[in-house]
């Protein structure tokens, strides 16, 4: 994926803005700023425990404008649709779609919808796009430029759900486990944060994990990166899959995480109001930044094991044995 | 999490690794046949925590790594008949052939779908009539008595349009080929899943005849910490013997029931393994009787001479001469995310291991 962003996308359509790669765009229009971004999803199931493509679609766009420090005002909202779908899931997502952007405050302001021929799409795509207004203090969450060793990384609860639980919708080998996707806005919780603490970076690990995001802040900031296993908060249910599968619950995919680095003073107290909302009981400091490994990710156990974490290239693969 | 937090208990591991300490005063090498079992020594750091005396090397325990060129080429081959779906286990369709992979092949057309079962094949030829479906039919004793108890139920329930490809090889002839190849080894931590069904009788050659200690381990940090100590005392009182640490699991005789099926639908033959060549009696043939599911009786294809990879040196790696930092594609012609090698493709390779947990 990175290649063909950078091959093709890069290439054609690079300007100061868009090089800076960063899950949305922050663009000034007269004196104010805003933040911008764009999100396409065609999930398979529509349907999964804890949501469904609708939530999804309005999640995800307002969790990458909120990360990017601003506060999500406005959404537009993109159907695809594959000829025969039925009009009652329709409304079913719709109505879902509708009420998550009411809970994150956002109104949805501007549309589109195709109905395509059978086979053109599969069952139902959706794309949002989404502005928000950012105030200037917070310009520079999305650029990661204050990094130092001894900041802490804190997420906000158990990692990996979302994408175990739509697997396990998914595939055909149904564990019986109450692992539900995280699906949530997280711009409230986030706007709690920044209106009372200073942090350094944020972004939400949707695809790729935790994982492919420490890997992108490292290679950003030519920093190490530490994780201690022993405190990344994971369910059993996504370990016990992850265990059977071979999979690294750090390569799956979250809907309603925050990844922050804050220095570690200001960060404790993160972790603290963290705790406090129902977005962010499970809440840790998972790792720190440091001077050694620059540019690279290492995972600490616990009995001195130490591991490089790499990027998820293509899809999780199960093992054979 | 229950059955697995037990096994990696902090205390328990050291414990083991200051009773090693304490024991083990030869120098000795021992390899891990698995790799179940090199995955979890690289990832909980276990060499770390072994006197220096003691080495590890890896064996040829990834049934993906192990399987040959020509069976990938094959595979590829297969995959692009009309009318065909192909079917496997995960990390399969990474594997580099001569010229592309199946994961290419997929994305260019070819029906080729992930499994988790060799069994949900059997669901996908239900529901397709009209195709052919070819399972790729890899792994040691472990996935093979559930390939011999899907063909059996393709036969008990008529399908016709199920085909499977077997690669899947057998352990005890290609520990003993290592041997007699002139590996120098103390004593083997033999795979805990493979002797789950053989039973521990296959090793008692290895133990009496060439002076090897073997233990059956299982494959958390205190299990395999465990296994090496109880390796270590044997080396110690000079009394190699066949041992089972991963006694949750493993018992002398091992499952009988799943050797039957073995038997009633495979039949030993002498098969190819990368990087170790050809060694007899060593892989599983579809027996006559079940031919109707053979897919080699049945599709006619043409397969392009294998090229192995230049510079490549999987072979020496699994038969534990060499490690992965001795190869100059390592880590810059060959990753995991543009694999050279088969042992750079599986998550179990020695390679990808080494890379992941290199630091």
């Amino acid at each position: 994926m990175h290649e063909l962003i950078n091959d093709v996308f890069i290439k054609h359509f690079g300007n100061e803005i868009l090089n800076e790669q960063t899950d949305s765009a922050i663009l000034s229009v007269g004196s104010s700023e805003i933040s911008f971004t764009t999100d396409s999803f065609v999930i398979d199931p529509l349907f999964f425990p804890g949501g469904n493509i609708g939530k999804l679609a309005v999640c995800g766009t307002v969790n990458d404008i909120a990360v990017s420090g601003a506060e999500p005002l406005y959404l537009s909202v993109s159907f695809i649709i594959e000829e025969g779908f039925p009009f009652n899931d329709l409304e079913v997502i719709v109505e879902s779609l509708a009420s998550e952007a009411m809970n994150a405050g956002v109104l949805i302001v501007t549309g589109d919808t195709k109905v395509v021929n059978k086979g053109k799409c599969d069952k139902l795509f959706i794309n949002t796009a989404g502005i928000g207004r950012l105030k200037m203090e917070n310009r520079y969450i999305s650029k990661a430029l204050n990094l130092q060793e001894g900041d802490i990384i804190i997420i906000n609860g158990n990692i990996g759900d979302h994408g175990m639980a739509v697997m396990n919708a998914r595939e055909s080998f149904n564990f019986k486990t109450p692992v539900e996707s995280d699906c949530a806005s997280l711009n409230h919780l986030i706007k709690k944060i920044l209106d009372r603490y200073p942090v350094k970076f944020m972004r939400d690990p949707t695809r790729g994990g935790v994982a492919t995001v420490m890997n992108e802040l490292a290679s950003k900031t030519k920093l190490g990166i530490e994780l201690t296993e022993s405190d990344l908060p994971v369910s059993n249910g996504v370990k016990a899959m992850c265990e059977i599968l071979g999979f690294d619950p750090l390569h799956i995919a979250n809907e309603g995480k925050v990844l922050i680095v804050a220095a570690e003073k200001e960060g404790l107290k993160i972790l603290d109001l963290l705790k406090n909302d129902i977005l962010g009981k499970k809440s840790a400091v998972i790792g720190r930044v440091v001077n050694e490994h620059p540019g690279k990710v290492v995972l600490r156990n616990e009995t001195g094991g130490r591991r490089i974490v790499d990027s998820l290239t293509g899809d999780q693969l199960p093992r054979i044995c | 999490m229950e059955f697995v937090d037990e096994y990696r208990n902090k205390d328990l591991i050291l414990s083991f690794a200051e009773k090693l300490r304490e024991v083990s005063k030869k120098e000795i090498i021992l390899m891990e046949v698995c790799g179940g079992h090199t995955m979890a020594i690289h990832r909980f750091g276990l060499t770390s925590l072994l006197p220096s005396n003691i080495r590890l090397i890896s064996g040829p325990g990834c049934p993906v790594c192990v399987s040959s060129q020509h069976f990938i080429d094959m595979a590829m081959a297969y995959s692009k008949i009309p009318e065909t779906i192909i079917t496997t286990y995960g990390d399969l369709i990474r594997v580099p052939g001569s010229s592309t992979s199946l994961e290419k092949e997929r994305a260019a057309g070819s029906d080729i779908r992930i499994v988790y079962s060799a069994l949900e094949s059997l669901e996908i030829a239900r529901v397709n009539p009209d195709k052919n479906i070819i399972f790729l039919g890899i792994g040691f004793e472990t996935t093979a008595p559930a390939t011999a108890a899907t063909i059996i139920q393709a036969k008990k329930r008529k399908i016709s349009n199920f085909f499977v490809l077997s690669a899947h090889k057998v352990m005890p002839p290609v520990m003993k080929a290592l041997v007699e190849d002139g590996v120098r080894i103390n004593g083997f931590i033999a795979p805990g899943h493979v002797t789950a069904i053989t039973g521990t009788d296959i090793y008692n050659e290895l133990a009496s005849d060439y002076g090897l200690g073997v233990v059956v381990s299982g494959f958390e940090p205190a299990d395999l910490m465990q296994a090496v100590l109880m390796l270590a005392v044997q080396m110690e009182s000079g009394k190699p013997k066949v041992e089972i640490q991963y006694q949750r699991v493993v018992n002398n005789k091992g499952n009988i029931i799943a050797r039957q099926l073995l038997n009633e639908v495979f039949v030993h033959r002498d098969d190819n393994w990368r990087g170790l060549g050809m060694i007899p009696e060593s892989g599983l043939k579809i027996r006559e009787d079940f031919s109707s599911f053979d897919a080699e009786k049945h599709f006619i294809v043409r397969i392009p001479e294998s090229i192995e990879p230049k510079g490549c040196i999987c072979g020496q790696i699994l038969r534990g001469l060499k490690t992965p930092e001795d190869c100059h594609l390592f880590g810059k012609r060959c990753s995991p995310s543009d694999p050279a090698g088969a042992c750079m493709v599986s998550g179990e390779g020695t390679c990808a291991t080494y890379y992941k947990y290199r630091s």
